[in-house]
Order: structure tokens, then sequence, then C-alpha cells
């Protein structure tokens, strides 16, 4: 039996094979490629749903930006509390604040621009966590060079604890490796201690 | 009275100046007399407990006897003060919290001293290191911080009162636990230091020392989470944690004892890590001190501003003489503390101790780092800027997850080594538990993809049921080895087990109540609030509760004007409570204050409990409506559960192992053995 590799129906046809033959290989290359194109159609498909959802998640509503630029600023009345969290009875300051951020939502300020408007007018205290800019970076960066650099010191210590020389024992007493007595004990220590 | 409280001051810094100076000459003399000398030393020491004692009495019953010529009881007590708050006058404003340092420092000392026969040369050192801390605390009382000054300009007729935010149950409670695990670190603290200088063979100073730290830990760990509770329960903006600087102060040294608790085991199984186990006891004691300087200071902004004031210099110089000492000697013996033992695997308790010290650190060092952020800004910029919860949640929160796995593997690996099979075969259940609590929570309606904060609160859930499960799957397996050999019910077993090693399965059960703790956390991205004027008969919709109106009432008494809202809570149509948050006016102080109620719905959610928590917030001026906010946070009573849970845990840890069953097999023992070649 001939052996047949298969570039297609064309590539058959033209190689000289019967119809008989390269009938069920047409059929069968024709449902690979359907199948490919069903595999390519439901992989748009899902792309498509993830840029939709994701230009969804990317347009919250106002009341979540309200919410979220509520949380990322601080109250000015003393407090130190998040503006939407101060808890001050009757408080003025963080209730102009809030007109205001309602007031630039309802004109359709994006949020940075808001942000900036607050920085102007309160000061750079305002916003409740360092930027991403300038000096403020190294805010956000430190912690996570100290855990890198703590992970390869850590690393570092436990390759030098395993290369270690055993502790010399004194003259004359050897421990042998593999004795009826030692290997009964550790056997013992492993199912007491390793559960 | 004032008068005799300032002749005890006096006299408790002249005899822990002497206890100090006598025990300190006594340790270095090698004479026939140093033994008589250091022998009054740790007398004096025990005296300047009783004096110091007599300080805090007076000044105590300077409150009760409304005696305003005392300028400290005019400015934080007055004539209808309940009984209980005159109490906690004493820790209420700088100077008499700083007596009660001394005092819970005095305390320690005392004990420390009266036991000294454990190992007399260990504990001089460790006395004349108290002594030289409680110097410098009597200093800054005598002469900055004087609690028994006059009020100038005649008496007054009545005090000023307490601050409203401290007239609260918990305000009784809060402070002397935190202030006891501050103080209680001093112990560990001088006995390492103490050790350290004298070159003490072997661990036993350790040994000497785990208790002292842990009930320290257990104290502090109640301090910090009442502190949560209270703010909880008081400052009525439905939160527990603010990542206030105080609050950072309150956590950093707690970081760093928990640490040393788990990395001390390595000191006293494998003797590694000497180094580090000394250098995480000075910091865990000067973060305390920093904590106290913070508080204190008033050098960062802070809700906590109840005693501000230039003592900060003290606590700078004080921390950087301590530094410099503890640095000193670290270095100096550094040949001394050579770890005994190397690594026998990746693969073991000993890697995950190390991995999770470091994790503890980190999260540590990153709220000092934000907690110091500002006035480093400040410096560099010329401006401040704000570090808050954001900053916190977003680097801190993950590194607490990962620190979270470690607590569920590191039981399962073995000292010096671990089986991959051992650890597949004990994973495997856990694992399964902790992914089906995943989907649980997708099944629900969680979804992670949606916002960080949900795919946080969906690791959290789950790296805590893989704790749980750890733990429950540890007791088991313990529990059935012991059940199959005597013939007991698992549950008789399992307590058997906890008893023959306490130290290891309280510890399961400390773990177990931070899983509790973390799960009450979780909840927070899910938290509602809806604020709305309410007059009779109105409602609000907050989850499946509805809220009505009943009335409103008001009441008075000698100490404060008070109104109520009366809200009926309403769920599926049936009435399941009523509420009554409360806005308190005090007369003294003329200051308002809001008490929110806070109602846990156990009876309808069981596991998934919610808070109903609402505040009476006084009302709008325009139109004269009272207004109410109310949240709905859910699986915070998880986190008040799970601190209970801790401290039982601690408790555990603390009893003594039971007698060990008796071993009938004989076994053949080398008489030539060697010290040290085994562990």
């Amino acid at each position: 039996m001939r052996r047949i590799v298969n570039k297609g129906p064309e590539d058959l046809k033209g190689r000289g094979f019967s119809r008989a033959e390269i009938a069920p290989q047409i059929a069968a290359a024709l449902a690979a490629e359907g199948a490919r194109s069903t595999l390519k159609r439901a992989l748009q498909a899902l792309i498509l749903t993830a840029a939709a959802f994701l230009l969804l998640a990317a347009a919250p509503s106002p009341d979540a930006r309200f919410h979220d630029l509520g949380h990322r600023m601080m109250c000015t009345c003393g407090c130190g509390q998040i503006l939407l969290e101060c808890n001050h009875v009757g408080c003025q300051p963080s209730e102009k604040m809030i007109n205001q951020l309602r007031a630039a939502l309802d004109k359709g300020d994006n949020d940075d621009l808001i942000l900036q408007g607050f920085v102007q007018e309160y000061g750079p205290v305002v916003i409740a966590a360092p930027t991403t800019t300038g000096f403020n970076r190294v805010a956000w960066i430190m912690p996570f060079a100290v855990l890198a650099l703590g992970i390869a010191f850590a690393v570092h210590t436990v390759r030098t604890w395993k290369n270690r020389p055993e502790p010399a024992l004194a003259d004359g007493i050897v421990i042998p490796e593999h004795s009826p007595e030692l290997d009964t004990l550790r056997a013992r220590a492993r199912k007491e201690t390793d559960t | 009275m004032a008068t005799i409280g300032s002749f005890a001051l006096y006299l408790a810094l002249a005899l822990s100046f002497y206890s100090f100076g006598a025990g300190l000459l006594s340790l270095f003399r090698r004479d026939a007399a140093s033994a008589r000398l250091g022998e009054t030393a740790r007398r004096a020491g025990i005296a300047t407990f009783i004096a110091v004692l007599l300080a805090a009495f007076i000044l105590v019953s300077s409150a009760f006897n409304d005696d305003f010529s005392n300028a400290y009881i005019y400015h934080h007590s007055n004539r209808d003060l309940p009984a209980a708050y005159k109490f906690a006058v004493l820790w209420s404003g700088q100077e008499g919290s700083l007596l009660f340092w001394s005092l819970l420092l005095a305390g320690y000392g005392f004990v420390l001293r009266l036991r000294y026969k454990t190992d007399q040369r260990l504990f001089a050192y460790a006395s004349v290191i108290i002594a030289a801390v409680q110097v410098f605390f009597l200093l800054i009382l005598t002469f900055a911080a004087h609690p028994f000054a006059i009020e100038r300009g005649g008496i007054p007729p009545d005090g000023a009162g307490l601050n409203p935010l401290l007239q609260y149950p918990e305000m009784v409670i809060h402070p002397p636990m935190l202030y006891l695990g501050y103080v209680g670190f001093t112990i560990p603290f001088a006995f390492a230091l103490g050790a350290l200088i004298m070159k003490y063979p072997g661990e036993k100073w350790i040994h000497i020392t785990r208790r002292w730290t842990m009930v320290t830990w257990c104290f502090l760990t109640v301090g910090v989470f009442l502190g949560a509770h209270w703010a909880y329960a008081v400052l009525g903006w439905g939160g527990y944690w603010g990542w206030d600087p105080v609050e950072n102060a309150s956590l950093m040294p707690w970081l760093t004892g928990t640490a040393f608790l788990h990395s001390v085991m390595m000191q006293e199984k494998r003797g590694m890590l000497k180094v580090w186990n000394m250098a995480l006891v000075f910091a865990t004691f000067l973060l305390s001190m920093l904590g106290t300087f913070l508080t204190r200071s008033g050098v960062i902004s802070s809700v906590h501003a109840f005693a501000q004031s230039s003592i900060g210099t003290w606590f700078i110089v004080f921390i950087g003489i301590t530094a410099a000492v503890c640095i000193y000697f670290l270095v100096v013996n550094l040949p001394h503390l050579k770890s005994e033992h190397k690594l026998e695997s990746l693969v073991s308790r000993e890697s995950s101790f190390l991995f999770n010290n470091l994790l503890l650190l980190v999260v540590c060092f990153t709220i000092l780092w934000g907690t110091f952020f500002p006035i480093i800004s400040e410096w560099v910029q010329g401006h401040k800027v704000t570090v808050g919860p954001p900053f916190f949640n977003r680097v801190a929160v993950p590194v607490a997850l990962l620190l979270m796995l470690l607590t569920a593997v590191g039981p399962l690996l073995a000292w010096r080594k671990t089986s991959i099979e051992s650890l597949k075969r004990n994973f495997l259940f856990p694992a399964i538990g902790a992914v089906a609590v995943g989907l649980m929570m997708i099944l629900f309606g969680v979804k992670p993809w949606e916002d960080p904060s949900y795919f946080y609160a969906t690791m959290a859930a789950i790296l805590s049921a893989l704790v749980i499960f750890t733990v429950i799957s540890e007791f088991v397996r313990g529990g059935r080895v012991i059940a199959g050999k005597s013939h007991q019910n698992i549950f008789a077993a399992m307590l058997q087990l906890s008893r023959r090693n306490t130290r290891r399965y309280g510890g399961y059960i400390v773990h177990f109540g931070v899983a509790l703790v973390v799960i009450g956390i979780l909840g927070t991205p899910f938290n509602k609030e809806v604020e709305k004027e309410m007059a009779f008969g109105d409602k609000i919709n907050i989850g499946p509760y509805t809220l009505v109106c009943q009335s409103y009432t008001q009441d008075d008494n000698p100490n404060y004007a008070n109104e109520w809202a009366i809200i009926n809570v309403y769920r599926g149509g049936k009435l399941i409570t009523t509420m009554y948050p409360e806005r308190r006016f005090y007369k003294a102080s003329n200051q308002p204050q809001t008490l929110p109620r806070i109602y846990p719905s156990f009876r309808q959610d069981l596991f998934l409990v919610n808070d109903v928590y609402l505040v009476y917030e006084g009302k709008n001026e325009t139109t004269g409506r009272p207004i109410i906010k109310a949240h709905l946070n859910p699986l915070v009573p998880w986190i008040w559960i799970g601190l209970i849970i801790m401290v039982f845990g601690t408790v555990v840890a603390l009893v003594p192992n039971s007698v060990p069953v008796p071993v009938t097999a004989s076994i053949p023992v080398r008489t030539e053995a060697h010290a040290g070649a085994g562990d």
C-alpha cells in the first residue's frame, strides 16, 4: 500500500492518485480544515469577548469612579483618614471635597485631571499614596527591592549551610553510616517526627 | 499627695541608678565583695518596683480624689468620670502612661529578680540591663514629663475631662495589654544582650526567655487586636485598621517578635541562626521603643494624638545608644555565635523558617518604610507626601499572602529533610480542600479577575483554607497514631497528642487562629455602606437587610448627654433585632462622640457572618433630620474569634508537656558518645 503524504486534495490528485484513493483523504482534509476553522472562530470569539470584557472593565460606572477616587484621597480635616471614611461628625472639609469630586466627575474630567486639581488646591498630602513619579517611585520600589535582596540572601544562606562541612567529632569516635541499631532509631525518629 | 508621689519617683530613680551601677560593678569585679555588691543591686531593683508602685498608686488615688491641683489629673479627669475611667487615667496621658511603662518594667524586673536562682550570673546581667532601661524612663518622668506637676493659677473646680474616644470599656484593657507587650520585650532583650556580653555557653538563655517571650507576644497580640476592635467599635468609620502610624508601630515589634518565636526553634533544635535571633530580639525591643516614641513624640501625624510633646529627643538618643551597644556586642561576639550544624535539604523545616522570617521582616520593613516615608520625602523633596492604606494594601498584602502559604506548608516539613512523597501525601487533602474553597467562592459570584481586591480576597480564602486543613490534618494524623496504639477515640487521642507536645500543637492552634483572622479580613472588598437622612418610618436597604427607623430618644447624665436612634433590622420581612446607634456630648471636654452599634449575624448566616454596623452621625443642620450611616461588613467577627483562638493556642503552648509515654524497647547507649555529636 502506498503511503500517502497528505498535502491537501489538489496535491494528491496531481501526484497520480485515483479518485477512490483520494476521496477519503479529501473528506478527512476538509473535516480537518473545518475543525481548524471552527477552532479559529472560537479563538476569535474568545479574544473578542475578552476585549469586550476588558473594554467594559476599563469604563467603570460614575459611582465606581467616585468610590475609587474617594478612596485615593485623604480627608484634610486632620483626622488622617481616607476621604470617604472620615468619621468626624459634620466634617466640613470632607463635605466640601466630596462635592468637588462629584462636580469634577459630572464635568467629565478624567481621573488624573481630577487628582491634579485636588493636589493643586490641597497640596500633595491629599493623595493617599505616593505617586509613581520622581522620588516617590522609591517608596514603591524599596519594599520589593528589599524582598528581592532578602530572597537572594536567604538562597545564599541556604546554599552556604548546605555546603558546610559536617561538624568534626572528637578523635576516635566513628559513627557508621549504616548499622541496624542506627537504622532502627532513624526509622523511629522519622515515624515520630515526619507526620 | 503630689509631694509623696514626686519623692517616690526620685527614690525610684536613685534606686534604679544604684541597681544599674552596683550591678555593673559587681559583674566586672572578681573579688569576694562583688557577690555582696551584686546582691545589693538586686535588692535595689526590687525596691525600685515598690517605689514606682507607690508613685502610680498616688497618681490613681489623686484621680479618685479629684485632686485637680495636680495638672495631669486636671487635664485627664473630671468629677463625674466613671470609676473605671478614673483608674484608666493612669495611662490616658503622656506622663501617666510613661509612669505606667515604668511600673510594668519594674514589675517584670521584680519577678525576674525574685527568680534569680535559675542562673545567677545571667540573671545579674539581665537585671543590670533592665535597670538601665528603668533609669531612662525614670529620668524622663523626673525631668521631662513629671506626672505630679502642680496646676498653675489655683485649683480648678472641675477637671477638663478625659478624651471621649478613650471613654470606652476596651480603653481600660487595650493600653495595659499593649504596654505589657511593649515593656515585656525588654526581658528577652535583657537576657539576649546579657548572654551575648558574657558569651553564654549553650542555648539555656533561650529556654529561660522562651516563656517570657511567648507571654509578652500574647499580650502584644491581644493589645494590637483590642486596639483594632476599639477603632472598629468607637471611631465609627466601619473599619478596624487604618494603617495609622501608631497602629503600625504596634504591629512592627509584633512581626519581629513572631519571627523570633519561629527562628528561635532553629537555635534550640539545630544550633543555627544564632546571630539572626540576637538581631531579632534587639530589633523587637528597639521597635517597641520606636512605637512608644511615635505615640509620644508627635513626629508623625496620627489619629492617636492623645499625648504629644517634645520628649521625642530623649527617645531618639536612647534608641541610638541602645542600637550602638547592641551592634557593638554583636560584632565583637560574632565568632561565639557560629552555627553548629549544616542544612541537609532545601525541603526542610529549617528552610521554611528562614523564608518565613524573611517574609515577616519584609512586611515589617514595608510598614516601617511606609510610616517614615513622609519624613524622608520632606527631607528629599521639601514636602510631605501621604502614605496611607492604598500603599500598604498594595505592597504588604501580597507578601502577607506568601507568608500564609508558608504557614500552611511549613508544618508539613520535617526537620533536616522531608521526602517529596511524604510532602505529597500530607499536602494532598489540604490542597484539595483549599482549591474547593476557591472554586466555591467563584461559584458564589466572586470574580477574582474583575478587581485586584477580589483576587487577593480569593487567594486569602484559598490560603486560609490551606492553613486550616493543614492544621486539622496534622491533628488527625497524629491522633490516629495514638488512637491506634492506645485504643482511645480520636478526640481523646488528639488531646493527648497536644499534651505531649504543647508547644507544637499550641502553635498549630495559633496558626488556625491566624487563618480565621485572615478570613475576617478578606471580607473587606465586599463591604457595603449607605448613608441616609432617616425620619420615623424611613427605610434603608443594605444587602439582605432592611433597616427601619422606629424612633429617636435622648438621655442625660452628669458625664454626658446623649441621643439614640432606634432602628429595627429586618431580613426577609422578619424582625431580627433592634439597634441603638448613639451620639454623646461630653460635658467636661465639650466634645461630641458617636458610638456605633454592631450586630453580627451568626444566627442567620453562621459561617458567612456579616456585621450590621450602624452609626448615628448627627443631624443635618439644614433639614434638622438625623443622619444614619449603615455598613454591612462581611466576615469581620471571625477576626475577633481568631484572636481568642490565637490566645488559646499560646496558652496551650505555655503549658509544660505531659510526661512522655514510657518507651519499652531497650536502646543501647554509647557511653563514649561525645557531646555535640548529635542533635
